[in-house]
């Protein structure tokens, strides 16, 4: 067993409505900010699983993003593996 | 007849649900907490409004793996009477029961103010008690409850007949400034295909009284309270 240290990345889904984003962006432009055209504000979710192989580790994160961390009908997910040590909160 | 109030750490509309139930001599108010894995012998639901689980990740999205959710799944889809009130709602739409989803108030603030719905549908068993096009007064308190569903899901909702209730001005008109969170079609409340599952934003349980400022929410449960007693006699 080895531990994998994965981050997932969850998004609103392109097109949908997106306040927080929206918001954020009047602010950047507000503050001066030049050449900003969309502004999307999603969340990271890291997390540490035991397992035979990273595909095992995958394939298990994939389907808690599945079954709870994201929702099929407003939000898309990516899985990022985490090699840097740092990012990986030293816990490795 | 007994109306279960299903209750989540954090949830804070049941008493006020349960006391709304108990104004109907007919109903009999019970709690139910989320960790039991049996309803016992009721025969309507209600989910009531709150924070369960601090609403955290998304809303809804941890209660609907209460232990509690499995037994509301098997009652729900055997056709018994479910009502999802604000966080109810939320947690109906995360558990599949109910078709789309509620997102952040298009505004960003948490909107808890008094609102205007219609009622477009009397063909329902939550709203048999109002008459269609009738305009209700009664608060909402969320700042989650932009509804929202692929076109698909929206045209199915429209041309069955399931969109309950639209946010309306005060004289009934679905218009924009009506809208107090981005909600696609202006919808406040839906029902499942089989009609026997009602998710909404607004409060019915605190528009019972006059002196919370509004009676409007009554017919809801009075509509209940007809049905069931129907399918006892």
């Amino acid at each position: 067993m080895t531990t994998y240290h994965l981050e997932i990345r969850v998004r609103p889904r392109p097109g949908l409505l997106d306040p927080e984003g929206t918001a954020v962006h009047h602010a950047l432009d507000s503050l001066g900010f030049p050449g900003l055209s969309e502004v999307r504000i999603g969340k990271i979710i890291d997390i540490a699983v035991d397992a035979e192989s990273e595909s095992e580790a995958v394939d298990l994160v994939e389907a808690m993003c599945r079954k709870l961390l994201a929702n099929p009908i407003t939000e898309d997910f990516t899985i990022v593996h985490r090699t840097d040590p740092a990012l990986a909160g030293g816990a490795s | 007849m007994r109306v279960a109030v299903v209750t989540f750490p954090g949830s804070n509309c049941d008493y006020d649900c349960y006391k709304a139930l108990q104004l109907f001599p007919e109903l009999e108010p019970v709690f139910v907490w989320h960790r039991e894995r049996e309803l016992g012998p009721v025969d309507a639901l209600v989910l009531p409004g709150g924070f369960a689980h601090g609403d955290y990740l998304r809303a809804g999205a941890i209660a609907r793996f209460s232990p509690v959710m499995s037994a509301v799944d098997a009652f729900a889809r055997s056709g018994g009477l479910v009502v999802g009130i604000c966080n109810g709602f939320q947690v109906l739409c995360e558990s599949g029961l109910l078709p789309g989803a509620l997102l952040r108030n298009d505004t960003l603030r948490f909107r808890s103010h008094d609102v205007h719905i219609r009622v477009e549908t009397v063909e329902t068993p939550f709203t048999s008690a109002y008459s269609e096009g009738q305009v209700l007064r009664m608060p909402i308190a969320h700042g989650e409850g932009s509804y929202y569903a692929d076109p698909n899901t929206l045209a199915e909702l429209e041309g069955e007949g399931r969109v309950v209730f639209r946010y309306v001005t005060s004289a009934g008109e679905a218009l924009p400034e009506a809208n107090p969170n981005g909600s696609a079609h202006g919808i406040a409340g839906i029902l499942n295909r089989d009609r026997n599952v009602i998710g909404m934003m607004p409060h019915p349980e605190r528009a019972v009284e006059e002196i919370l400022g509004s009676t409007d929410g009554r017919g809801l449960f009075e509509s209940l309270a007809s049905v069931l007693r129907g399918a006892v006699a």
